[in-house]
């Protein structure tokens, strides 16, 4: 039996039944890595001893009756190297964190432990998450499993490569503005961004503060739901995180069905010019298909849609520029050695451990923070942000979700995109929805005539994941492409 | 729309090479003159949003708890003395 196939779900019940140990479990997943990882590259480091001491000890938990308060005992989950687990490096697919090693653990982690899951295998991205293919990994090569001379998409490639490729169970990535739908669309897996502050960020490095949120990549819908629910919820430790209560997303999945579900379609997302004709083609049939399924068709408009690309490059590199102050070469990370002062400490440094795309996202905000531009720049984003909120509140008092195409292309190939501005356009659906803090999925919806997966991206409310999770879940059912 | 490249990597304390200021300054520039685009929003009256959802101050109860013990906290410093991390002189003619 090739147990690296399962999901969370498969291989709980497994667990359960005494079909197989976690040990057994995570050796097979370490075998898969083996043979297959060598061609994909999603991994960055593997501490395979510690990951089947963890799965020894849950099986020796689960014999003593460890899973009633644990049900998730000895599965294990890759995480996105962005993502604090103590004891384990977390470089940020970064030079100037090489060799870091956490003192702590995320609160993501630690509610996953919790659950009874093992963190095991740290996956690739692009550096601080910046970028939308994994070629910003300063790391390594991360190659799409379904076609490896293309990209696996980004930043969450290492994850969403992992899940596509069998490599993992499930694994955990983080989208700041597409960065877990996009590269779950490019490699054939489910991918859900939730609401802004419905996960913890603590432990998690920072890109946009306003933006980022981890969430789940995974084989199937019901996965996806099992992992979210273990890692949402409030905590003291990252004061955006509201009180409220997270549902049993895995009960609310039962009996979804796209009958009488309201889907609005934007406007603005089906005019735009560029989209590849085989995704036009795959996200049409995917619409027909909820449609006869039962789902009510609903065009709407997102009348801001236009503009929200320029809005997240102004507030996301802003962000990015204050948050990545923290790397300056004195308390941990990369220090030069040419320092002659402090300030050379901090040019030297930087200079030294970032790569280009940080580089320039950097200058990029700080550039938008100066003196003279703040109000021109980061404070009328802020005010555009409100109007493409705006837009969502009043299109989602008209239907249940939105749907929409992930990504305007397929995996594209190694290189194809050398402009930075070009490149940025690959979130060019995802991005609204990120800056209106609502959750978002993307969930496998077929091929092209090449055999590249295409993921349908599906928009809720703010904290309505379980209506986003239940229609992704009927969605499912209808696309037919799992099997 | 013109940028000092330099100076704006100075802010950032960032040092460039002058292939990386040739490389990066057409590109900022494109960046910056498609960003431009918001200027033609009327955003009058529009309140700024600063997070995904609107934000209230979050309190917790004022207690001790354990943290990091120093020899962990110093476990990934470049250079350290003792407890405490090695920089190099900040303060003009002070001992080094």
């Amino acid at each position: 039996m090739e147990l690296f196939k399962l999901g969370i779900k498969s291989a709980k019940e497994g667990l359960e039944k005494g079909d197989f140990s976690s040990v057994e479990l995570v050796k097979s997943v370490i075998d898969r890595v083996h043979a297959k990882d060598g061609e994909v590259g999603a991994y960055l480091t593997f501490d395979e001893e510690g990951a089947l001491a963890a799965a020894k000890a849950a099986d020796e938990a689960r014999r003593a009756g460890g899973a009633a308060k644990a049900p998730f005992l000895g599965i294990p989950i890759a995480v996105k190297d962005l993502i604090n687990v103590k004891g384990q490096p977390c470089t940020c697919a970064s030079k100037i964190l090489e060799g870091y090693v956490s003192p702590y653990d995320a609160t993501v982690i630690s509610n996953m432990k919790t659950a009874g899951f093992v963190p095991a295998g740290r996956v690739n991205m692009d550096e601080f998450a910046m970028g939308s293919s994994t070629e910003n990994s300063a790391l390594g090569v991360t190659r799409n499993p379904h076609d490896t001379t293309r990209v696996p998409g980004g930043s969450s490639g290492g994850s969403a490569a992992a899940v596509g490729g069998d490599l993992c169970i499930a694994a955990l990535g983080t989208d700041t503005g597409g960065s877990i739908r996009q590269p779950a669309s490019f490699c054939g897996c489910v991918g859900v961004k939730p609401s802004y502050g419905r996960v913890s960020r603590y432990g998690v490095t920072a890109f946009a503060s306003s933006l980022d949120q981890v969430g789940p990549m995974t084989k199937t819908v019901e996965d996806a739901a099992l992992l979210l629910g273990a890692i949402a919820g409030h905590d003291e430790m990252d004061g955006t995180t509201p009180f409220d209560p997270v549902p049993d997303y895995a009960t609310a999945l039962e009996g979804a069905s796209m009958k009488g579900v309201r889907l609005g379609l934007p406007k603005e997302y089906l005019e735009v010019s560029g989209m590849d004709p085989e995704v036009k083609r795959v996200t049409d049939e995917a619409i027909s298909k909820c449609e006869a399924e039962g789902a009510e068709l609903v065009e709407v408009s997102l009348p801001h849609t236009q503009y929200a690309m320029a809005v997240y490059y102004i507030i996301a590199p802003a962000e990015a520029s204050a948050n990545l102050a923290r790397f300056d070469g004195v308390r941990y990370g990369h220090r030069s050695a040419a320092a002659k002062d402090v300030f050379t400490l901090y040019t030297k440094s930087r200079a030294e451990g970032f790569g280009p795309e940080v580089k320039r996202r950097i200058i990029m905000g700080t550039y938008v923070l100066s003196s003279g531009y703040y109000d021109a720049y980061y404070g009328r984003a802020q005010r555009v942000r409100t109007l493409i909120k705006r837009d969502f509140d009043e299109a989602f008092a008209k239907v249940d979700a939105l749907i929409t195409p992930c990504a305007p292309t397929p995996a594209f190939k190694f290189g194809a995109n050398q402009d930075p501005l070009t490149m940025y356009l690959n979130d060019l659906y995802t991005i609204p929805s990120s800056l209106a803090g609502v959750c978002a999925s993307s969930v496998p919806a077929g091929f092209t005539k090449d055999g590249l997966p295409v993921g349908v991206q599906f928009v809720c409310g703010g904290f309505e994941e379980a209506r986003l999770l239940r229609v992704s879940r009927a969605f499912e059912d209808v696309a037919g492409v799992l099997a | 729309m013109k940028i000092d490249v330099a100076y704006v990597a100075e802010l950032a304390r960032l040092e460039l090479t002058d292939e990386e200021r040739a490389v990066f300054q057409p590109q900022l520039e494109s960046i910056v003159g498609y960003v431009e685009k918001i200027s033609e929003v009327d955003v009058e009256g529009v309140e700024p949003m600063m997070h995904g959802r609107p934000l209230v101050n979050a309190f917790r109860e004022d207690v001790v708890r354990p943290s990091l013990p120093a020899e962990t906290a110093l476990g990934n410093a470049p250079q350290r003395v003792g407890d405490e991390f090695l920089l190099p002189k900040i303060v003009e003619g002070a001992e080094s």
